[in-house]
């Protein structure tokens, strides 16, 4: 299942979506060595934040809803982070955000002396008031940051989207003539809200949050299907997949690596070792390859 | 039936003041459940945490909080009748050993986790239970009156029982029972301890339990959100608490770098525990 994404080989096509596990070496570590070939950092911002307090992620059954709101220590207070990364033995990849462009390059230029295998830009992430999905639904915005971020950087950038765009595929496109190496779709969906009726308030304390997990996995597969029309730069695609059949469809529908987080909810950090069985299984059973299926309902007649 | 998704609103069936900042609250609501396990407890328009189980029978359980910061204060003023957001069980909770001869012990409130797993190894036969059980004070010790078996008590300050650690009377079972076992074998050595309070006491526990080769299981905390296993938040090394744990063995804590030494703040940054438990108590 080994498999090369922009010039980095990669164990396997499964990548750990940000936001989920990935606050420390270790555990970037575990995961990857579970079957995970490109573990991502939790997304790292300008300043020290706490995110929202809880309740700040609930399991819905059917995927999760949530708003943590993107807590990080700040890019400047990341050494130790750092320092246990420097000496591992599997990539990584680096999701940052900002308030700004200007933030999101102050970011990126320091995120880059680190050396991680990519970066990636996240202009899509619904929980906060003032980072991050203002810039993923216009296009000129998404355009703008990333052409900024690639001028600054050596390191190849991913930019990751949201399906609340009104076109994510235009969005795609202004990314890629921006100069974004891939495009990593989606992020969570909504936002959503879950009102508990006995104490007439919302649930979460940041009142709505990202949708999550199988109940958005057709958005995601919409989404890819409509990017893979627009861009020729390749596609994570994510959203809801949890097992090797539903990795099978975003592939199908453009994707070339496949992310997972709120399948780590259903089926254990192990979900990565199971979810790339249940696609060789599927590929041997069919006996096709990766290659040949990707993107292939966008074939005439399908 | 309380459940790991969305929260259910409960309301407090009943209250036991234990002293001005110690209270249990009692809720007349089924949930399965292991000893060692937690909930997440949300009081509406303040916040939600993570609370170990301290009572449980088929048809009602009990959370005993301790008013140290903002929320917990809020929770000990709960009165009965008010009504309080539920989801849960989470964790692993303990592995309950099928060896007779189990030390507990507890430090401060970390006798909330354990207290159901006295009850579960009461209730079983042939078990040889020796309860170490400390605290700030007298007033700090919590169920006084709750377990057959007889508990060995220390405190900080003297009020009751041994001045000094629980680890000192440990350390003094271990070395009693060593010897005794020189003479005879009527006192036969630990199988297993189980002990949950300050870290730093469990990590003492931890080494001496090691430096006997008796097996171990602690009970952490660490700041959590979403309580299974995804948001990373409460990250130990390479271990998520809220799923992993909050119980682990010897062997998993001797592999465990961050046991005793690293805990993450709200932000995930990572600090000293002793930074980490001072942020904790706001």
């Amino acid at each position: 299942m080994q498999t090369n994404f922009l010039g980095t080989p990669l164990k396997t096509p499964l990548v750990l979506a940000s936001g989920v596990l990935g606050n420390n070496k270790a555990i970037l570590e575990r995961v990857w060595a579970n079957g995970c070939g490109l573990p991502t950092m939790k997304s790292i911002g300008p300043a020290p934040r706490d995110g929202h307090s809880n309740p700040t992620v609930i399991d819905l059954g059917e995927g999760m809803i949530n708003a943590v709101g993107l807590p990080t220590p700040g890019y400047l207070n990341m050494e130790t982070e750092w320092l246990e990364l420097e000496n591992r033995d599997f990539p990584v990849n680096a999701s940052i955000y900002g308030g700004s462009v200007e933030e999101f390059v102050m970011v990126a230029e320091f995120v880059a002396t680190k050396r991680p295998e990519f970066i990636e830009l996240n202009i899509s992430c619904p929980n906060s008031d003032k980072h991050g999905m203002l810039f993923g639904v216009n296009a000129d915005a998404s355009y703008d940051v990333v052409s900024a971020v690639k001028k600054a950087v050596d390191i190849p950038v991913i930019a990751k989207l949201t399906p609340a765009a009104p076109d994510i595929a235009a969005i795609a496109k202004a990314c890629e003539e921006a100069g974004a190496d891939a495009i990593c779709a989606i992020n969570t969906a909504g936002p959503g809200m879950i009102i508990d009726i006995e104490s007439q308030m919302p649930v979460l304390d940041f009142k709505k949050g990202g949708l999550s997990g199988p109940m958005i996995k057709s958005i995601a597969v919409r989404c890819v299907y409509d990017i893979y029309k627009a861009v020729s730069i390749p596609i994570i695609g994510l959203g809801g997949i949890t097992t090797g059949k539903d990795a099978i469809e975003i592939i199908m529908a453009g994707a070339s690596l496949v992310g997972m987080g709120t399948a780590v909810r259903y089926r254990g950090i192990t979900a990565f070792n199971k979810v790339n069985k249940e696609i060789d299984d599927w590929l041997a059973a069919h006996n096709t390859t990766m290659d040949e299926i990707r993107g292939a309902a966008h074939r005439e007649g399908k | 039936m309380i459940t790991d998704l969305r929260p259910v609103m409960v309301t407090v069936a009943d209250k036991e003041v234990h002293s001005d900042s110690f209270a249990t609250l009692f809720f007349d609501f089924a949930i399965d459940f292991k000893p060692g396990q937690f909930i997440m407890a949300w009081i509406p328009g303040v916040d939600e945490k993570p609370y170990t189980i301290s009572h449980h029978s088929p048809q009602r359980f009990a959370i005993t909080v301790e008013a140290k910061g903002r929320f917990s204060k809020k929770a000990v003023a709960l009165e009965k009748g008010d009504k309080i957001g539920i989801r849960g069980p989470f964790g692993n909770g303990f592995t309950i050993s099928d060896k007779p001869n189990i030390a507990v012990v507890a430090g401060g409130c970390g006798m909330a986790p354990l207290a159901p797993l006295v009850d579960a190894l009461e209730a079983s036969r042939n078990r040889e239970i020796i309860l170490i059980h400390g605290a700030r004070s007298k007033e700090f010790l919590l169920y006084p009156e709750r377990f057959s078996t007889h508990r060995r008590i220390c405190t900080d300050d003297g009020t009751q029982g041994h001045r000094g650690f629980v680890t000192e009377l440990l350390e003094q079972e271990i070395l009693a029972r060593d010897i005794l076992a020189g003479e005879d074998n009527d006192t036969p050595a630990l199988d297993m301890v189980y002990t949950c309070g300050p870290e730093i006491m469990m990590a003492k526990v931890f080494a001496i339990c090691e430096a006997h080769s008796i097996p171990c299981q602690v009970s952490l905390e660490r700041y959590m959100r979403c309580g299974f296993g995804v948001c990373g938040a409460c990250v130990c090394s390479d271990r998520v608490v809220c799923k992993d744990g909050p119980v682990f063995g010897s062997q998993t804590l001797r592999e465990m770098e961050d046991f005793n030494t690293t805990a993450l703040l709200k932000s995930g940054k990572p600090v000293p525990l002793n930074e980490y438990a001072s942020w904790r108590c706001q």
